[in-house]
């Protein structure tokens, strides 16, 4: 029997993965990107798992909601890394760092 | 009998009208028509105050106190503008306008080449005005304001010739000088009002009486008389205005205005403003021995030590100066042995005799083309006998010769001196005795140096240059001695003013010691509480003008004259080597002299090096460092240090700016946790 244990466990290691993800990724910001996706699907996962298992439904409505949110951040994301490269010839995140004080 | 309100508005107006005639439409009354309006005004105040002197004296009439117009009104204080006018005011009103109207007429010859003629007699008709409001006052808000209207004009006239530096430097230091005495006799105004409750003489002085046993506490232990304070802070104004040491340094100084302003001012009116005030507040006087004791010594010091100064001074304006400030130290002392009436008679005998030597002076810078040292005259008798003779009459009733007026008020003071019992009256009597024989020695080696002897100056006979062209401003470039024509008498607009003063130098104290003196001609102007009045014991061996003269051959003061005048003629007729064998032999004293005590050198130092290192210090340590540098630009590099180090975490690198919130959030959420398993645990 999967108990809701297992199903918190999964979100969270899932969220880890993206954490390191983030950390790890110095060269990408298309790995970038994923993993930020992911750790939204990680969180979605909470949502469902909880939701199914108080019986409420609303948790799940939300990750519909999420889900929408992350397609329409996804595609603007994607839209500004195409222009980045445009002007930058480069993806190389090393390389973005006109932020530095 | 009253006397009319009309006639004292139009003495105080009639030159108020002339200097606003002659100073703003000078230009189209021109030179004649700006001198004819002026001295117009001033002879018209000159007759009408004769005619108020007559009145006063002879007439039967009583004296006028009241006031005319309200000049503002403070809650339950009222500032009145009013006249009182007794007979130690008309006795000003005449010295001020006769020497006033004298001045103007010889300014027509002393300024006749200047280009600000216009202006100077717009200014001495200004003057005029001011010191009749000062001595017709009836109360002291009144007094104020002529005690600075004539302060104003005494700065206006030192820095006349406004383009010399050293001008410029006199007339400042004048008012600066005169602003700490003032500020003495502000505070002396305010303690009137705060004890006696009103500014109003008649009404200050009823209640005068009331001063006894007042006090003003000054710490929990420490309580003041309140006369005392009073009279010392009033006297503190009178030693700026009447030049007493130690705010005497302005006076020499002032020299640096035209000659016809250091008769008319500085030696003959305004510098005795402050010996009329005190003369004025008698009744307060009174009240405390220690005020007047403080009186004594100052004027006594100043009596001394100035004149002490004349003997080495080589300008002649400045020898007159310096025996300005020890006669002005004289009346001082008879003030301080309560003396009113003697300090005033000496007032009055000095005004003309000073005002005789000044213009005297002014009559020889003429003729010597605006050379005023000593040391290049000589011999000048046999050019212009006019003024020899009459400056040989001021300077006999200088140095006090019997029968001359000026004997008449100076012995009497310094007989008084001997008599009185206040404290300080021994070294008083000594420097007044001392005074007399400085007195001679600085008149008579200023005659002989300037009148006999040898000739100090050469005539070039060089017109090639025009020597008409070079006049007042610019006399500093030509060589000293040096004369393109030979001295020549001045024209009689210079010389009737000297003869006309004259006259009353030698004569005056004959006709009116007397009454003066001796006489209680003052009345009730002037107060004496019984125990003081040394002039009662005078009078007791009184018999007469000629008597007293007489008597004054035989007197100790006498000789010191006779002596003063033996060893000039020996000096400066006979051997003028002994000055320079004096000088080299006496050379600390003769340094002490010439320096003047270094009362200059330490003001200069303390008062005006030191108030502008304070304002430096002020401006370095106060402006720029606090406000500008710490407060102003300090927040601003505040700001900047912090943001610089704040900078050095935008990495600019996403992953760091990830892991900052990642960061963040795991505290967040691990300070909830805390918390909510705190407040579980409860």
């Amino acid at each position: 029997m999967i108990s809701l244990a297992h199903y918190i466990v999964l979100g969270a290691v899932l969220f880890c993965i993206a954490v390191a993800g983030l950390f790890i990724n110095r060269k990408n910001v298309i790995v970038l990107l994923m993993s930020l996706e992911l750790m939204l699907l990680a969180v979605n996962m909470n949502f469902v798992a909880f939701s199914r298992f108080l019986g409420d439904v609303s948790g799940q409505v939300f990750v519909f909601f999420i889900l929408t949110v992350a397609a329409a951040e996804a595609a603007i994301g994607l839209a500004i890394l195409v222009l980045l490269f445009r002007t930058r010839s480069t993806i190389n995140i090393a390389d973005i760092d006109s932020m530095k004080g | 009998m009253q006397l009319s309100t009309s006639i004292l508005l139009t003495i105080a107006l009639a030159p108020l009208v002339g200097c606003v005639l002659a100073g703003f439409l000078g230009k189209f009354l021109g030179r004649a028509g700006s001198h004819s309006v002026t001295i117009l005004g001033v002879a018209v105040s000159c007759a009408l105050s004769f005619y108020v002197l007559y009145q006063l004296t002879l007439g039967g009439a009583t004296e006028y106190n009241q006031n005319i117009y309200t000049w503002f009104q403070i809650g339950p204080f009222n500032a009145s503008v009013g006249f009182m006018v007794d007979r130690l005011t008309a006795m000003m009103l005449v010295v001020v306008s006769f020497v006033s109207l004298l001045v103007h007429v010889y300014t027509i010859g002393y300024m006749a080449d200047d280009d600000g003629y216009t202006r100077f007699f717009s200014y001495i008709s200004l003057f005029t005005f001011s010191m009749f409001m000062l001595v017709m006052s009836n109360n002291f808000m009144q007094l104020f304001f002529g005690w600075e209207a004539v302060g104003l004009v005494s700065y206006l006239l030192i820095g006349f010739w406004y383009k010399r530096p050293t001008a410029i430097f006199a007339n400042l230091k004048a008012f600066l000088v005169n602003r700490v005495g003032d500020f003495g006799f502000v505070l002396g105004i305010a303690a009137v009002l705060y004890f006696l409750g009103t500014l109003d003489y008649a009404t200050a002085f009823n209640g005068a009486s009331g001063l006894a046993g007042q006090h003003l506490q000054i710490t929990a232990n420490t309580q003041w008389d309140a006369a005392t304070v009073i009279c010392i802070l009033l006297f503190v104004g009178a030693m700026g205005k009447s030049a007493q040491v130690p705010l005497h340094v302005w006076l020499p100084d002032s020299m640096e205005g035209p000659t016809p302003i250091s008769a008319l001012i500085h030696a003959a009116t305004m510098v005795t403003a402050g010996i009329f005030m005190v003369a004025r507040m008698s009744p307060l006087f009174e009240m405390s021995s220690t005020a007047l004791s403080f009186v004594l010594v100052i004027g006594a010091t100043t009596a001394l030590f100035t004149g002490l100064i004349g003997i080495v001074q080589n300008d002649i304006k400045r020898v007159i100066a310096y025996s300005t400030l020890s006669q002005l130290g004289y009346m001082t002392v008879a003030l301080g042995v309560s003396m009113y009436s003697g300090a005033v008679f000496h007032l009055m005998t000095h005004a003309f005799f000073k005002a005789l030597l000044f213009l005297g002076a002014g009559s020889v810078i003429i003729a010597m083309h605006h050379e005023q040292d000593m040391r290049y005259m000589g011999g000048l008798r046999k050019y212009m006998p006019i003024t020899w003779i009459t400056m040989w009459a001021g300077s006999i009733a200088l140095v006090a010769v019997p029968f001359t007026s000026g004997f008449y008020s100076k012995d009497a003071i310094i007989e008084a001196v001997g008599e009185s019992h206040r404290w300080g009256a021994h070294y008083a009597y000594f420097c007044v005795m001392a005074g007399v024989l400085v007195t001679g020695l600085y008149t008579f080696r200023q005659m002989y140096l300037t009148f006999h002897g040898k000739e100090r100056f050469t005539v070039v006979a060089n017109h090639g240059h025009g020597h008409h062209v070079e006049h007042m401003d610019d006399h500093g470039h030509h060589e000293q001695g040096v004369m393109h024509e030979l001295p020549k008498e001045s024209p009689w607009v210079v010389t009737v003013p000297l003869v006309l003063l004259a006259i009353p130098s030698l004569l005056v104290g004959y006709v009116t010691v007397g009454p003066m003196l001796f006489g209680n001609w003052f009345g009730n102007a002037i107060h004496v509480e019984e125990a003081n009045n040394v002039l009662a014991e005078m009078g007791q061996h009184f018999h007469g003008a000629m008597a007293m003269a007489l008597h004054g051959f035989t007197q100790l003061p006498f000789l010191l004259v006779l002596t003063a005048f033996a060893i000039s003629t020996y000096i400066y007729l006979f051997n003028p080597a002994v000055t320079d064998k004096l000088k080299s032999a006496l050379r600390p004293f003769y340094q002490m002299l010439n320096h003047k005590y270094w009362f200059d050198a330490v003001y200069y130092v303390v008062f005006a090096r030191g108030g502008v290192a304070l304002g430096r210090g002020f401006w370095k340590a106060g402006d720029t460092a606090v406000i500008d540098d710490a407060m102003v630009n300090g927040s601003v590099s505040l700001v900047h240090r912090v943001a610089a180090t704040m900078r050095r975490l935008q990495s600019g690198y996403l992953y760091h700016y990830a892991f900052a919130m990642i960061l963040g959030l795991i505290l967040l959420l691990g300070g909830y946790w805390l918390v909510g398993s705190g407040l579980a645990g409860h």
